[in-house]
């Protein structure tokens, strides 16, 4: 068993990690750094989660988010955008209206939920639920759960549907060739 | 200081008003989903939170497991389609990209 002020310092750990790491990337001139802040907030989160007895979504997070979707979003970055110029690399626009709806919206969110859940109490660790979710995954929630394998497959055709570049029809006698954008 | 609930949704709202203004305020395409990645990352880290503390049962992990492959997927259509944007106007600004407006 965990003592409370070590349990608290984790937290705030994790909470300070993902809150930095949001910061960076908001904040940062240079989009590359945002791309990178982007892993600190994951990891964060990921924290969150093995702190809130999520053992197996902190594992997803890490893999799913860091393993695959900020590799996908460097990828794209390096592929799309001038990097090495920062001015050019994140232009940012309405910096005044954004961070008026930045405060007001932290503001009110933040006080509406410490005045309304501000009164619970720490719970003891909880059990591992990955079998939990594993039993449930297969039971009650197996029609979502074949849907979305569908999608998936469904999002794996549209984006080489979409980012593969056309072949092109077979000139008479040529051979047929990738056309180069 | 005891962790409750309070303190997950506070760091949730916190990132999603962080995710909000990312939203807002960038124009490259891929900085806008990053925006979108921190918003969905608050909504599913509130999910984790209130199945823990308000249910006890694991239904809200099977959801936030849900909402990560939606972004997942989500991710990977919006890249593609960044991709081609670049390759049809060579920039990602959103300020620049306009043609619809004629």
């Amino acid at each position: 068993m965990i003592p409370e002020p070590v349990r608290a310092l984790l937290f705030y750990l994790c909470a300070g990690l993902a809150l930095a790491g949001g910061c960076w990337v908001a904040f940062a001139r240079n989009i590359v750094h945002s791309a990178f802040a982007l892993l600190a907030t994951f990891a964060g989160v990921a924290g969150l989660y093995a702190f809130l007895s999520a053992d197996f979504l902190a594992v997803v997070q890490l893999m799913i988010y860091v393993g695959g979707v900020l590799v996908l979003i460097l990828f794209a970055l390096m592929l799309t955008s001038r990097i090495e110029e920062a001015r050019v690399s994140n232009p940012t626009i309405g910096l005044v209206p954004g961070a008026v709806v930045l405060i007001a919206v932290s503001a009110l969110l933040v006080y509406a939920c410490v005045k309304e859940f501000g009164g619970t109490t720490d719970l003891p660790p909880g059990e591992p639920t990955t079998a939990g979710i594993g039993d449930a995954l297969l039971s009650r929630y197996v029609l979502p759960f074949e849907v979305i394998s569908v999608l998936l497959l469904a999002v794996l055709l549209g984006a080489v549907t979409i980012a593969g570049g056309r072949l092109r029809k077979p000139a008479p006698g040529g051979k047929p060739g990738k056309e180069r954008p | 200081m005891s962790i409750g609930l309070g303190h997950f949704v506070a760091v949730s709202a916190l990132l999603f008003s962080l995710g909000l203004f990312c939203l807002i305020t960038r124009r490259n395409a891929v900085a806008i989903l990053m925006g979108i990645e921190l918003i969905l990352n608050a909504a599913l880290l509130n999910l984790a939170a209130f199945s823990r503390y308000l249910h006890g049962q694991p239904d809200g992990q099977i959801f936030a497991v849900f909402g990560i492959v939606l972004a997942a997927a989500e991710a990977v259509v919006a890249l593609a389609i960044v991709l081609q944007l670049y390759r049809a106007f060579r920039t990602v600004d959103t300020a620049e990209t306009t043609e619809l407006k004629g």
